[in-house]
C-alpha cells in the first residue's frame, strides 16, 4: 500500500490520509484462523500436562497452515517438557503415529498436508515411555 | 509379508465405510490363525490373560471377548481370567494414582465379564519358594497329535473333578495343588468382584519394594528384576487359581526389541523361549504370545478405530533419556530404523520365527540340568572349548 504524499496533492490536503491500494496481484493471500481438534494418546499426553484433548485455534497467517508448521506451533505453544521425546528435527519422533481425520498421515502427504478448519489430528505414541 | 499387508490396509483406509470392516476381519483372522496354527490351547482350558492396561494387552482382551461372544461363528473355547499386576510401588506412584488407575482398569475388566485378579507388586514378599521351581508337565506331549493331547487334557480335567469328590487321583493335579499350598503365609492377592480389604499391602512393604529396586544400580537391571518379579507373581496366581496357560500381550515390535535386548543382555541361548509363541520353561504353566504378529502401528489403529479402552500407566523408563537402559536404546534404534526401512521389524520377526524352542530334556536319574534360580532357564555358563595353538 502506498500512501500518497501530501506534497504531491497540495491542492487537496484533505485526501492525504487516503491509502492507495495496490493492484491485487501484489497482495499476499491471507489464511483465516483455523480450529483444530488435537488428541494425544499412548503416553504422549504426559508431555502436554496429562491432557489428551486440545481444541486449538491457529492464528491467521499469510500462507495456509501445513503440518510442518503445526508441529512447530505445538512445540512452542503446547509442549510442556522434553521436546526431544515428541519432535525430532522437522518431524515427529519415530514411533509416534499421526492420524489426520482418522487416516494415516502418510496417505495425506505427511508434513506437506494443508490443514483445513475442523480437522482432527491425533498423535499416538507406540513406544514405551512417553 | 507383515509389511505388505500393512501397506494394503493403509492404502485402503482412505474410504472408511466398508474397509473398516475389512481391517477388522484381517485383524481378527490373524488372531484366530495364530491360535489355530499353534494348537496349544485346549477346549475348556483355563487361560489367564495378563493385561497391563497398555494398547497391546487391551487389544488382546478385546479379541478374546469377541472370540467368546455368542454371535461369533466358531467361538473360541477356553475359559479366560484376567490378571493385572500393579507396579505402582516400583514406579514411585502415589496411592491415589494407583487407586485411580486400578479403578479405571476394574471398570474395563468388569465390562468383560471375566474373573479378574489384581495383584500388587508388594505381594512378592509373600510368594512361596515354589515359584522358583519348575513343575514337570502332565505328560510328555511332544509326540502327541493335537487330538491325543486334547483327549489327555479332558481326561485329567475329569479326574480332577472326581478327586474333588473324593474318587480317583491324578498326579498332575496333585502336584499343582501341592505347589500352591506350599506358601507359609496367606496369599493376599485380591480377587475381583468381592474385595473387603481396603488396603492389601502395608506402607512398609511398599518401602521394601522401593528399597529393593533402588539397590539395583542400573536401569537395565532394574527393568529385568521388575520383569522377573512380575513373571513370578503371574505364575503363582496362575498356579493358585488353577490356570494352565497364560497369554501375554507382546506385539511384534515389542518382541523385536526384546530379541535384540536379550542378545545384548547375554540371553542369546534362550531367545526362542523369550520371544517365541510358547514358553514352556515352567512346566505346568505355558506362556503364550498370540499378539506376536501385530505391529504396534496396527494395534494402535485397531484400538483407535474400534474404541478399545486402554489405560496408560507410567513404567520405569517413562520419559527416561535414550541411553538410560539397553532396552530403551534398542527400542530407539529399531524405531528409527523402521522409519526409513519399514521392513525392519518384520525381518527381525521372521528371523525369530526360525528359532525353535528346544523341548526340555527329561531329567534322567542322577542327572540334574542346572537352572537359573530366577528365570528357570538352563544355565549357559560353560565356556566353549578353546583351541590352543601349539607352539612347537
Amino acid at each position: 500500500m502506498r500512501m500518497t504524499s501530501c506534497q504531491e496533492t497540495e491542492e487537496e490536503p484533505r485526501f492525504c490520509n487516503v491509502a492507495v491500494r495496490r493492484p491485487p496481484r501484489y497482495r499476499a493471500k491471507m489464511a483465516a484462523p483455523i480450529d483444530l481438534h488435537l488428541e494425544f494418546g499412548g503416553g504422549a499426553e504426559l508431555l502436554f500436562g496429562g491432557v489428551k484433548d486440545h481444541h486449538v485455534k491457529l492464528p491467521s497467517q499469510s500462507e495456509p497452515w501445513n503440518v510442518k508448521q503445526l508441529l512447530a506451533w505445538i512445540k512452542t505453544n503446547l509442549l510442556r517438557e522434553r521436546p526431544e521425546l515428541f519432535i525430532q528435527g522437522d518431524t515427529v519422533r519415530p514411533g509416534i503415529l499421526v492420524l489426520i481425520n482418522d487416516a494415516d498421515w502418510e496417505l495425506m502427504g505427511e508434513l506437506d498436508y494443508m490443514l483445513e478448519d475442523q480437522d482432527n489430528v491425533v498423535f499416538i505414541s507406540t513406544l514405551h515411555g512417553g | 509379508m507383515c509389511q505388505v499387508d500393512e501397506d494394503y490396509i493403509d492404502a485402503q483406509l482412505e474410504t472408511k465405510a466398508g474397509l473398516r470392516d475389512c481391517f477388522k476381519e484381517y485383524f481378527v483372522h490373524k488372531f484366530r490363525a495364530m491360535l489355530g496354527k499353534n494348537r496349544l490351547i485346549f477346549p475348556g482350558e483355563k487361560v489367564l490373560l495378563s493385561v497391563s492396561g497398555g494398547p497391546a494387552s487391551s487389544a488382546l482382551l478385546s479379541q478374546v471377548q469377541e472370540g467368546l461372544s455368542p454371535e461369533t461363528p466358531k467361538k473360541l473355547r477356553f475359559v479366560p481370567g484376567i490378571i493385572y499386576v500393579d507396579e505402582g510401588a516400583a514406579c514411585g506412584q502415589s496411592l491415589e494414582e494407583r487407586g485411580e488407575i486400578k479403578s479405571q482398569l476394574e471398570t474395563i475388566f468388569r465390562a468383560s465379564g471375566f474373573p479378574f485378579y489384581v495383584v500388587h507388586l508388594e505381594a512378592v514378599f509373600s510368594l512361596p519358594s515354589s515359584v522358583l521351581q519348575c513343575a514337570s508337565s502332565a505328560s510328555d506331549r511332544r509326540n502327541e497329535s493335537y487330538k491325543e493331547a486334547v483327549d489327555g487334557f479332558i481326561q485329567s480335567a475329569c479326574s480332577e473333578t472326581q478327586r474333588e469328590t473324593g474318587q480317583g487321583s491324578n498326579s498332575y493335579t496333585e502336584v499343582q495343588t501341592l505347589l500352591s499350598e506350599l506358601s507359609t503365609q496367606e496369599w493376599s492377592g485380591e480377587v475381583g468382584i468381592v474385595t473387603n480389604k481396603s488396603q492389601p499391602f502395608t506402607p512398609e512393604q511398599t518401602e521394601a519394594v522401593r528399597t529393593l529396586l533402588a539397590s539395583v544400580k542400573t536401569l537395565t537391571a532394574r527393568e529385568e528384576l521388575l520383569k522377573t518379579l512380575r513373571q513370578h507373581l503371574i505364575l503363582h496366581t496362575a498356579r493358585v487359581r488353577g490356570y494352565s496357560k497364560v497369554m501375554m500381550g507382546d506385539s511384534c515390535s515389542r518382541l523385536a526389541v526384546k530379541l535384540l535386548t536379550n542378545i545384548s543382555l547375554g540371553r542369546g541361548a534362550f531367545l526362542a523361549m523369550d520371544t517365541g509363541f510358547s514358553d514352556p520353561r515352567y512346566g505346568d504353566i505355558a506362556i503364550v504370545r498370540p499378539m506376536r504378529e501385530y505391529s504396534s502401528k496396527e494395534i494402535a489403529f485397531y484400538n483407535r478405530m474400534f474404541k478399545v479402552p486402554s489405560v496408560f500407566t507410567s513404567a520405569l523408563d517413562t520419559k527416561a533419556p535414550e541411553k538410560a537402559s539397553i532396552h530403551r536404546l534398542t527400542e530407539s534404534f529399531i524405531s528409527k530404523l523402521q522409519a526409513d526401512f519399514p521392513s525392519t521389524v518384520s525381518t527381525i520377526y521372521r528371523t525369530s520365527e526360525k528359532l525353535n524352542t528346544a523341548c526340555p530334556r527329561p531329567i534322567a536319574d542322577g542327572e540334574l540340568t542346572e537352572k537359573c534360580l530366577l528365570c528357570l532357564c538352563a544355565l549357559d555358563t560353560g565356556a566353549g572349548e578353546r583351541h590352543h595353538s601349539s607352539h612347537s
